[in-house]
């Protein structure tokens, strides 16, 4: 009976990953042939990888997409830090005045904010700097609202659970509470850290609507509107169906994210290897 | 000797919090003062207060319209990612069924995926099987959202089931109750946090998305989202930010819902990693 079960819950679990992923196994078998649609089969090529090679604007795209996507990140990870430490040393009051307003972007609709930031942009442009300001920068500021919080509500845990006899453990042997700061909560909070950094990659990498809204001339484009991976294929997909090279470059980003979940597993195992080990000597 | 370690407490204190003050900045100058901007634009028309842009709002039925048709679309998402995720989460945290971690972080890889890139391929995909978005808009919206959304309610949901105390489950079974009778009495109070996470990140973004409906429904479905952003390409700034408003509103209300449901702050997207 638990058996059967079993298997029935597997292959629940099979067939939703299956349906999930069904869609861009579709673009990637398909990559293998140049017909312009889907459920064409024009003969087995590489066709579409040789053009994708050749093909300056998706490259433009997909650099500005990682350009932003790191930048973005290591502002917010700067910033989204420094906060919670700053927040955490604060009144109760003002804590959690920091812990409600970053809640706003988490919860809010995207385009909702995306709408604000733009308003505002063409606002300060117009009646501040008499000319457009939407570029790079706003491009930027807009990424970084988009993560921050994530950041933050990653590093703020941490500081919480850590030890705080440790820090004036610290302070008592003689060090300055900069040293304090870099030898003791610094690497207390580096894993949430580095969750709140991925995080705000993934977030980055992804995002439509906020780039949509706050872009402006700029990176790799140069003089005209900054592409990224979402805008382009958004523009070339509005009527028509995927183009083929973009077939080829899922490809490419389904075996990126494969590798992604590699390395993921294989640290979740060494960590609960670990976790046994610890839990052994004790 | 104690009094001078508390004075020295509250100086680091003090030094520490002033490293709050650029996010501070950051928050009042890009997510503060944006949205009183919105409100600003939504109660004015060139420069002066008016109610114009209410008025439009309210009066008009084609604007009621696609919030009630957007509100609905949400609801049916919602629904369907929560029946499909909810005895996946169950399956996924349950060790008696499942002991593979890699499927819950392949559960979540497709976030991963570029989702304009995955919405044209979901469209692609229900090209060649017939279901065209021009012929069944409807349809073809549902299942991109499904698609979209599922991902995030799986996430919230097996985070709480991981936390499931089962021995109340089999206290019930053992005590006579029936499966659905477990179900109702000893699962599905222990996961409301979950559902209601799962519920917010799947009706909010749903309702205020316009790519997703945009792409798939071949432009025969206008949500919330795409009207905002159609208003907002026609230069009507005032009735944008009304209805950009409008959404604010509903945020507020779910954000006040999650507090009251979700004590602890950790959960959804936050656990990722």
């Amino acid at each position: 009976m638990v058996k059967v079960k079993k298997v029935l819950a597997q292959t629940y679990i099979w067939l939703v990953l299956l349906l999930m992923y069904l869609p861009v196994l579709v673009l990637i078998v398909f990559s293998f042939t140049t017909a312009k649609q889907v459920g064409q089969w024009s003969g087995f090529s590489f066709g579409l990888y040789k053009n994708l090679l050749t093909s300056r604007e998706i490259w433009v795209a997909v650099g500005n997409t990682f350009i932003i996507a790191f930048t973005s990140a290591f502002v917010s990870v700067v910033l989204g830090s420094i906060g919670a430490l700053g927040s955490f040393y604060s009144k109760k009051k003002w804590q959690s005045l920091y812990d409600n307003v970053t809640q706003i972007p988490i919860v809010n609709a995207e385009i909702v904010m995306a709408l604000s930031l733009c308003v505002m942009f063409t606002f300060i442009g117009t009646y501040v700097f008499h000319n457009e300001i939407a570029s790079y920068w706003t491009l930027l500021i807009g990424h970084v609202v988009l993560s921050i919080p994530f950041v933050y509500i990653s590093v703020k845990p941490k500081l919480q659970q850590m030890d705080p006899s440790v820090y004036e453990a610290a302070l008592d042997l003689g060090a300055t509470p900069m040293q304090a700061l870099r030898k003791v909560i610094i690497p207390e909070i580096m894993p949430g850290v580095l969750s709140g950094f991925l995080l705000a990659i993934t977030l980055s990498l992804d995002d439509f609507v906020i780039t949509q809204f706050t872009r402006g001339a700029g990176l790799l484009s140069g003089n005209s509107q900054i592409e990224t991976i979402s805008t382009y294929v958004q523009s070339h997909i509005a009527k028509r169906p995927v183009p083929p090279e973009l077939r080829a470059l899922t490809t490419i980003i389904f075996l990126i994210v494969v590798v992604a979940v590699i390395i993921i597993t294989i640290r979740n195992i060494h960590k609960s290897k670990q976790a046994k080990v610890r839990k052994g000597r004790d | 000797m104690k009094s001078n370690k508390k004075k020295e407490a509250k100086k680091t204190r003090r030094f520490f919090s002033v490293f709050g003050i650029p996010y501070a900045v950051f928050l009042i100058l890009f997510i503060i003062i944006p949205i009183l901007i919105i409100v600003y634009y939504a109660f004015t028309e060139n420069g002066q207060f008016s109610i114009s842009a209410a008025a439009s709002f309210f009066t008009s039925w084609a604007k009621w319209k696609v919030l009630l048709i957007s509100m609905f679309v949400a609801l049916q998402t919602t629904i369907i990612c929560l029946l499909i995720g909810y005895p996946l989460a169950y399956f996924l945290a349950n060790k008696k069924f499942n002991k593979n971690t890699v499927l819950v972080t392949l559960f979540i890889a497709p976030m991963w995926i570029n989702f304009v890139l995955r919405t044209g391929a979901t469209r692609d995909l229900l090209t060649w099987i017939g279901v065209k978005g021009g012929r069944m808009p409807y349809f073809a919206t549902l299942v991109g959202m499904v698609y979209n959304y599922l991902p995030f309610v799986i996430l919230p949901l097996y985070s709480t089931m991981l936390k499931l105390d089962k021995s109340l489950m089999e206290a019930a079974s053992d005590l006579g109750a029936n499966p659905f009778q477990v179900f109702i009495k000893a699962l599905a109070p222990q996961t409301i946090p979950g559902i209601v996470s799962a519920t917010l990140m799947t009706f909010m973004p749903t309702m205020s998305s316009y790519v997703i409906s945009d792409v798939l429904s071949e432009n025969m479905i206008t949500l919330f989202g795409n009207y905002i952003n159609t208003e907002f390409g026609l230069g009507s700034w005032n009735t944008a930010s009304f209805m950009a408003m409008i959404m604010l509103l509903i945020v507020g209300i779910s954000l006040f819902i999650n507090l009251k449901f979700n004590k602890d702050k950790e959960g959804g997207r936050t656990q990722l990693w």
